[in-house]
């Protein structure tokens, strides 16, 4: 048996009774010791990283009995593949530089904050590596109870309001989910994921309404147009640090979702779906493009950015091929890693103004030089260009749609490249607007530099973004050996139709 | 007849309360009126002997007892166990709030304990004749708590229609009592049930009988639509009383529902699932419905157990069905443990929250109480989290099972009903953690050792015992063999 992924995924937890210890006021004893515990879960995360081998599937695998209920197992199984590795890279990356972030803009009940925030992190890599279908339930519904807090306690002015419609939305979408996994328990007489990928013949006839409970529950994650309105709210009220998290991650695992559990359990269904998902995704990239273009608030025009952005992963995951597939998760990645970046450099910003309205700001790269170059960095990898890393994500998942057999048309690739046009529109029109032109506030001339700490907090970003977008192949070879099984997978139940 | 030592230790752990309370109705004489600190002790020892005999003999596997009028299985004494483990939670509620409130009247306990010894003889009835008698001790006992906050005309008003619908409810029970014994000539329950095999019961008037049986018994655990009492008589009884009926009649009151419809009338499980299908829909659907609108932590949490009722009510679709009926017991029994610990958390810190006149009862009054009194807020906010189903929590794994037995036996509509009121109910349950935590103000709150204990321990025993589902579910699915 290998604990590995066991202790990685608990570790956040450590630092629990920690912080139980410290006194609320000892804040920064409370800040070190969360950023502390989530620098060794990240070390945790390479230690894995530097255990995996891209070729061996699922590997690392746990498997204990939890309990029996008539005969059929739920039990804590674990394992780790290449559809998982970079997320989980990525959950273990980004959590200790969101907590740094908040050294200055959390200052109340800090203890409460960084607890729910490593509670957060083991349920994120709960969800990625979980391979049970309850005990995925499990992680996935408890990463609200956390993010509602967070949005909840520390966020903006209507942050109740967001709160609870993050929680309802979510579950909305999760109870359909529980009832799919209840059904797939009793028809495939298991719910270990594999066992029932082997076995699913014995819910073959169900299996459009219950790739539709699955698809529910993670379309609302992603969220895919038309189920993105809670997102906006929840990005916006949240604290920069639950922003971070939120676009970095969370809605990572809607997509992860997708490819996790509908593709291999219900290839069929997938494949006549796959049309339709792929409308919906173009829709999204499209529409999550041209709100964002609207927006006067930057954070807001942030959030839409990702409802375009994950557009495009929906797009590759649906348009089933290898290459498609491998592009999409690298984009999961990349966008994780920009819009990260932009909602932490927007969260800088609003430290120091306290308003994020782009008519109050304009012309401010003569104030703040060093952080108008980090921005332009970031703007222009959320906005693909070659050289960083969203390029090489976008691009390939529009070669692999673009010769997509299932999708069969060369129209959704056609139409999404527009949502590339449209991306370098809005972004650079917000850059230019926040950060160029003349100087039109007087209270923007003593906009404070970037400090040293935050600039810890973008350079591991930046380096990250710059290594992607220049050779993307180390990143690739994690993916590839996965989405081949996966693929594979695909054709086989495709020539099963035929 | 012969009475054997058998016969007397199979009825000793309610024969034990009842006497109990005979003797501290005594005892309490020679009490002083500022030492009534005692009588609540004493009560708590007879109620914990109650648990400690029942434990001891609950494995002992007995035959039925007093001409097979009472039988001791492993059913009986799981649910014998819950009903005794919420009689000592509701004295330790009800300790200090009684004294804090002037309420303090030493008949209290006593009636909680013959309260308590009618549901102890109802889990263990094995015939028709001993379930109304139980239902009766259990409920005249608890007219009578539920009006003992004299000073607020709440609660006379709500002891009253208790009564008048209690007394209703009794004689739609006794009626068919009658009805069954009219068709099988028996109140025995191995009795009926022989006749029913034999094919010698009159097929109308038994279903008739069991019918009116199961309206009688619905009064008593509040199913839709014969719940109207529970807000007002929940918002109007002593915090204490309310949170305790909560619990243990529910308990008391499915034991018997399980024990007569799976054991004595599979025969019309055809007839009944779909009626009692039907029931549980619309308690599921208004339970959670108007527990939206309510302003009273007291009648939110009064909805909320109709709406829970709902869910426990999925146990018996399809219980004809032996394999089915046998995870439905299991899964209904390990939904009252969670239940149970959930109902306790939430009614302490209520307790905790009342002061003198009603107020702090309202959901707003709860404002602040996150940073004023964090740990009780954190049971409170468990215990919320619990009864909407989201995990690591009892209430989920409750929720888990009760679903997935509603999928076995086919009944996806209701599964589906079921877990989207539950997305209903995250709403107004919610709404109690954002007045906690996301609200600023200065709460009113007693501390309370007891109430503190009991909130602690309940809260903790809801999310701890959440990673070790199987050993409870294993105890409960053990619980059941002796049933059938």
């Amino acid at each position: 048996m290998n604990y590995s992924l066991l202790i990685l995924t608990f570790f956040p937890l450590i630092g629990l009774p920690i912080l139980l210890f410290l006194r609320e006021e000892q804040k920064n004893a409370i800040r070190w010791s969360a950023l502390l515990v989530s620098l060794v879960t990240f070390g945790l995360s390479l230690w894995v990283l530097s255990r995996f081998q891209p070729e061996a599937g699922l590997q690392m695998q746990i498997d204990l009995p939890w309990l029996n209920i008539a005969g059929i197992r739920v039990s804590f199984q674990m394992g780790i593949d290449g559809l998982s590795i970079l997320l989980v890279l990525l959950t273990a990356f980004l959590t200790p530089l969101a907590i740094l972030s908040t050294w200055e803009s959390v200052t109340e009940q800090v203890k409460g904050f960084m607890m729910f925030f490593l509670m957060l992190e083991t349920g994120m890599l709960g969800v990625f590596l979980a391979q049970d279908l309850v005990l995925f339930y499990i992680f996935w519904e408890f990463t609200l109870i956390p993010m509602y807090f967070l949005i909840g306690i520390w966020g903006g002015a209507r942050r109740i309001y967001a709160a609870v419609k993050f929680f309802l939305f979510t579950m909305a979408g999760s109870v359909l989910m529980l009832l799919a996994i209840l059904y797939l328990g009793l028809a495939g007489k298991s719910f270990s994921l594999s066992e029932l990928a082997t076995n699913r013949a014995m819910f073959a006839n169900a299996q459009t309404w219950l790739f539709l409970a699955f698809a529910a529950a993670f379309a609302i994650k992603v969220p895919v147009w038309p189920l993105h309105t809670w997102l906006p709210d929840a990005h916006v009220e949240a604290p920069t640090a639950g922003s971070v998290i939120l676009a970095g991650v969370l809605l990572k695992m809607g997509t992860y979702g997708f490819l996790r559990f509908n593709l291999p359990l219900f290839p069929q269904a997938a494949l006549s779906f796959a049309p339709a998902m792929a409308v919906l995704a173009v829709i999204g990239i499209l529409y999550g493009a041209i709100v964002s273009y609207q927006q006067k608030d930057v954070k807001k025009l942030v959030a839409y950015s990702s409802v375009s952005h994950l557009g495009f992963v929906m797009l590759g995951i649906f348009a089933l091929t290898p290459r498609s597939l491998s592009g999409s998760i690298l984009q999961m990645i990349n966008h994780g890693l920009s819009t990260g970046a932009l909602f932490l450099i927007v969260g800088m910003l609003y430290d120091r103004r306290h308003t994020r309205e782009m008519s109050a700001y304009g012309g401010i790269w003569k104030v703040v030089p060093v952080l108008g170059a980090l921005m332009l960095v970031v703007t222009l990898s959320s906005a693909g260009l070659p050289g960083l890393n969203g390029f090489v994500g976008e691009f390939t998942i529009l070669m692999g749609s673009f010769a997509s057999p299932v999708l069969n048309s060369p129209w959704f690739a056609g139409v999404a490249t527009l949502g590339v046009v449209l991306a370098a529109v809005y972004l650079l029109v917000m850059f230019e607007k926040v950060f160029l032109g003349p100087l039109t506030h007087e209270e923007n001339r003593t906009l404070k530099e970037i400090t040293p700490r935050e600039v810890v907090v973008l350079l591991p970003i930046l380096i990250l973004i710059g290594w992607i977008g220049l050779s993307p192949n180390f990143f690739f070879n994690l993916i590839s050996p996965s989405v081949h099984q996966l693929t594979a997978l695909l054709q086989a139940a495709a020539v099963a139709v035929r | 007849m012969n009475l054997t030592l058998t016969d007397y230790l199979t009825i000793l752990p309610a024969a034990f309360v009842a006497l109990g309370g005979v003797l501290l109705l005594v005892v309490d004489l020679f009490i002083p009126q500022n030492r009534k600190g005692i009588t609540a002790l004493l009560s708590a020892i007879i109620l914990a002997g109650g648990l400690g005999t029942n434990l001891a003999l609950g494995g002992a596997a007995f035959p039925a007892a007093f001409n097979n009028m009472i039988v001791l299985d492993g059913f009986a004494a799981f649910s014998n166990t819950v009903v005794l483990a919420s009689g000592l939670a509701g004295v330790a509620l009800a300790f200090q709030y009684l004294r804090r409130l002037n309420l303090e009247r030493s008949e209290f306990y006593a009636l909680i304990l013959f309260s308590t010894s009618g549901m102890l003889l109802l889990n263990q009835a094995y015939d028709l004749i001993i379930v109304f008698l139980s239902v009766e001790l259990l409920s005249i006992p608890l007219y009578v708590l539920t009006g003992l906050a004299r000073t607020v005309n709440n609660s006379e008003e709500s002891a009253l229609k208790y009564f008048l619908l209690g007394t209703f409810a009794s004689a739609f029970l006794l009626y068919g009592i009658a009805m069954i014994y009219g068709a099988t000539a028996h109140t025995n329950l191995p009795s009926v049930v022989s006749a029913i095999t034999d094919q010698k019961a009159n097929p109308t008037l038994l279903l008739i009988g069991a019918a009116l049986i199961v309206i009688g018994l619905s009064f008593k655990i509040s199913a839709v639509p014969f719940h109207v009492w529970t807000p007002d008589v929940y918002q109007g009884a002593p915090t204490p009383v309310s949170g305790w009926m909560a619990v243990s009649v529910k308990a008391a009151g499915f034991t018997i529902l399980l024990r007569l419809l799976l054991m004595a009338f599979p025969s019309l499980s055809t007839s009944l699932s779909a009626v009692i299908g039907g029931m549980a829909a619309l308690t599921m659907i208004l339970g959670n419905l108007l527990a939206l609108v309510q302003k009273n932590i007291k009648r939110l949490l009064a909805y909320s157990s109709i709406a829970n009722v709902g869910y426990l009510l999925l146990a018996f679709t399809a219980y004809s069905n032996p394999q089915i009926a046998s995870d439905a017991l299991a899964a209904t029994l390990f939904y009252l443990v969670g239940y149970g610990l959930t109902s306790f958390a939430a009614w302490a810190v209520v307790t905790s929250m009342e002061q003198a006149e009603g107020r702090g009862l309202e959901i707003e009054d709860f404002a602040g109480l996150g940073r004023k009194r964090p740990l009780l807020a954190a049971a409170m906010a468990i215990a919320m989290i619990s009864f909407t189903g989201v995990p690591p929590t009892l209430g989920f794994w409750g929720k888990f099972y009760i679903f997935r037995t509603a999928v076995e036996s086919g009944a996806l509509a209701l599964a589906l009903i079921g877990l989207l009121t539950s997305l209903l109910s995250a709403y107004y349950y919610l709404r109690v953690v954002v007045v906690m935590y996301m609200k600023p103000g200065e709460p009113e709150v007693t501390s309370d050792p007891w109430v503190n204990l009991l909130a602690y321990a309940s809260a903790a025993g809801t999310f701890l015992l959440a990673f070790f589902p199987g050993s409870l579910l294993d105890v409960a699915a053990r619980a059941l063999i002796k049933l059938f």
